[in-house]
């Protein structure tokens, strides 16, 4: 259980999370900070809506035609010189990477942000046959050195600790004297990390798109690490979902642009790498040896199904940026390495109903998360249809399922709503405190315990009606 | 004008003054309202939950209920957008789709048909006080009606609207979310509550049922001295001695 974190409930989870006030803080201004920037870079652009469309046509005619795509892709890699392996689990994957790394007798690996290698616990499995990796984008580095502390966000991985806590960990750990500034902080793994650049045998790296058309890959980063750990080692694997392909170039610039704007807010982040098979004769810098990893990994499952929209994500993290859930429970809640809206929607998708139930339901189901995604993908309503795979698999509770049996019936006979609506009223008189309940029983209790809820009124609106229409109130 | 008036479970019984105001401001300018007694709810908590064979039932109903009807109107974002909802969830019966498709074409929210439809800015409405107004998520991003109930409001006599901070937070209402959630939900809810008092109003105005019960409830329980009004409410308000009558 590879995207998996933490145990216990979703509940016990959310309510930890509650109670974190440092964390809160922490995801509270990052949210409005990013929410912010992200405004002010729609609003640069111009025309937010028609991108959004256009880059949603772009994701679902290309995700229409991966095959194609995937085909051409690794066409273009192979006449560059670079070599391709479709994996279609996570073990395969790993196989694959480790097999490498043996043969080129890899005691040290270099790796930048990836998401997907946190999916399929790739460094646990290269840790596992005694090579050493080493994360050098700043929060995945804080994470690794803090215990393998899981990542809470996709874009920033350690966006739930503050400045004060990462102090702490690089002090505890590393022997850091200095302060909480962040320009220190940066310094200190800067240095530390630059002899580890050198003495790296393989560099390995994500993929934010591959380019059918070329063969590329591009990475989108504001560190520049990723930059270091392509050109420095001898070797250079990236990896990557199987959705995460472009057609041309073209396409890769409107997407890019859509991504950087979302994520961060900026214009374009401070390096966007393109990158083509390894090193060339005339090339100064490079690997020698170049190899795509394409990981299926349940993703060609959402094909044809109702929730292929989730495989046009392009992991900008708008939609955890505005979410209140998140905002209140953080990342770690979740319980997958995949958090809020996205997350809820594709860790069942990927791992299972089984240990990702709760996560449909962790919604108001207000949209803001659709309202913000740069690709236009329905997540409120694909978690709606996550609901919908679990009722109609009776995973529900029995209670739930006859409530809206019930529901059915009574909302399509006016006789039985009539019935329902008067004894609804009657039903509630006795917790009554005038014109409030403020202890409910049953299913109200969970409502009473946080709000008063509205008394019963001796008439309804319809019996107003009625009356008026014979002449008789007002 | 002729409207059918599809005034919601929720207001039908807890909130059956809210109703009566709508009903009083469609006619001050010239509806002729009917209440199509048949109706029922538009489905949406068996709908969220998952449950579409018995929201089906319930859309079913709706569309026969509501079939006559030139126009509908209704004082939730919503539920609004619930309606039009149907044509998707009956997608794959093609006679229900069409007749989904009607209801949805001619169904309206409050103020979306005051301000769009009857093309009213001003209702001729006093309210002396400093409120500010929620917006709903639905009626926001399923409806993407943002500006009428801003001009309808801006135009009351009296009223000083002050706006509210993040107000594209949703309120932790969500249905069955505020009960099956509830942890989450109150945080959301609180967050809320301070946002408003930031604002120092006294009045806080919504234009759905479900949000105001939410947050009012929460108000209530924290005996916070806000009044909690329907955007009906304060549109159909009258100064006594003062306004028309
Ligand atoms: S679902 Fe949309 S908003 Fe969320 S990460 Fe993916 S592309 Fe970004």
């Amino acid at each position: 259980m590879a995207m998996k974190i933490g145990g216990r409930s979703f509940d016990k989870r959310a309510e930890q999370g509650v109670r974190d006030s440092y964390m809160r803080e922490t995801v509270r201004t990052a949210q409005e900070r990013l929410y912010t920037n992200k405004s002010q870079a729609e609003e640069e652009l111009g025309d937010w809506e028609e991108w959004r469309s256009l880059s949603e046509k772009i994701r679902s005619h290309t995700v229409d035609n991966l095959d194609y795509y995937l085909e051409r892709l690794s066409e273009n890699v192979s006449k560059n010189g670079g070599h391709v392996y479709f994996a279609q689990t996570a073990a395969e994957a790993n196989r694959y990477i480790q097999s490498i790394a043996e043969r080129k007798e890899a005691k040290k690996v270099m790796k930048a942000k990836s998401m997907v290698t946190e999916e399929i616990s790739m460094n646990e499995a290269l840790e596992a046959t005694g090579v050493e990796v080493i994360e050098s984008d700043l929060g995945e580095y804080i994470l690794q050195i803090d215990d393998h502390d899981p990542p809470s966000h996709i874009v920033a991985p350690a966006l739930h600790k503050n400045k004060e806590q990462i102090k702490d960990t690089f002090s505890r750990r590393k022997g850091y004297q200095k302060t909480s500034k962040p320009e220190e902080l940066t310094q200190f793994v800067r240095k530390k990390l630059r002899r580890e650049f050198l003495e790296a045998d393989i560099g390995i790296t994500g993929c934010n798109f591959a380019v059918a058309e070329s063969g590329s890959v591009a990475l989108v980063t504001n560190e520049g690490n990723a930059r270091l750990v392509t050109t420095i080692p001898k070797t250079h694997i990236a990896v990557m979902g199987m959705e995460r392909v472009v057609p041309t170039w073209e396409e890769l610039d409107i997407l890019v642009s859509m991504l950087c704007r979302s994520a961060v807010g900026q214009k374009l982040t401070s390096y966007v790498t393109g990158l083509t098979g390894p090193k060339a004769q005339e090339d100064v810098d490079g690997p020698e040896e170049f190899h795509l990893v394409i990981v299926d990994n349940g993703r060609s499952n959402i094909l044809g199904t109702p929730f292929q929209s989730a495989l046009h994500c392009i992991r900008c993290a708008a939609c955890i940026n505005v979410c209140p859930v998140y905002r209140h429970i953080g990342g770690h809640a979740y319980g997958s390495i995949y958090p809020g809206p996205i997350g809820a929607v594709l860790s069942p998708l990927l791992e299972g109903y089984e240990d990702h139930q709760d996560l449909p339901y962790a919604s108001s189901l207000c949209a803001a998360c659709t309202d913000a995604c740069p690709v236009k993908i329905p997540l409120h309503e694909l978690l709606v249809e996550h609901r919908k795979v679990i009722a109609q698999e009776k995973k529900t509770t029995l209670g739930e399922t006859f409530a809206m049996k019930g529901f059915g019936l009574v909302a399509s006979s006016p006789r039985l709503f009539e019935m329902a609506a008067k004894t609804a009223p009657a039903l509630l008189a006795p917790f009554t405190n005038k014109e409030t309940i403020e202890k409910g029983p049953g299913p109200l209790k969970e409502w009473t315990a946080i709000r008063d809820f509205p008394g019963p009124k001796k008439e309804r609106f319809r019996d107003w009606v009625k009356e008026r229409n014979k002449g008789g109130a007002e | 004008m002729k409207v059918s008036l599809f005034i919601t479970c929720l207001t039908d019984i807890f909130y059956p003054d809210v109703g009566k105001n709508v009903v009083e401001l469609l006619e001050r300018h010239g509806c002729e309202v009917d209440f199509p007694e048949k109706q029922t709810c538009c489905g949406q908590p068996a709908f969220n939950s998952g449950y579409h064979k018995d929201a089906k039932k319930a859309a079913k109903h709706m569309i026969e209920t509501f079939e006559h009807a030139e126009k509908v109107v209704t004082p939730s974002g919503s539920c609004a957008a619930m309606f039009k909802e149907y044509p998707s969830l009956l997608k794959d019966e093609i006679r229900w789709r069409e007749r989904a498709e009607q209801l949805a074409g001619k169904t309206y929210e409050l103020t979306q048909f005051l301000y769009r439809v009857l093309h009213v800015t001003n209702t001729g409405a006093t309210l002396q006080g400093v409120a500010t107004y929620h917006t709903s998520c639905h009626m926001v991003r399923l409806l993407g009606e943002t500006e009428a109930p801003y001009v309808l409001l801006s135009n009351v006599q009296g009223l000083e609207l002050k706006e509210l901070p993040n107000k594209q937070n949703c309120c932790g209402f969500g249905g069955t979310f505020a009960v099956k959630m509830s942890t989450i939900s109150e945080q959301m809810v609180d967050e809320k509550v301070e946002h408003i008092e930031e604002t120092e109003a006294d009045v806080l105005i919504g234009a759905d049922n479900g949000c105001l019960m939410n947050i009012g409830g929460r108000i209530q329980k924290e005996k916070k001295p806000i009044k909690v009004m329907h955007i009906a409410e304060v549109l159909n308000h009258r100064e006594m001695g003062g306004g028309d009558v």
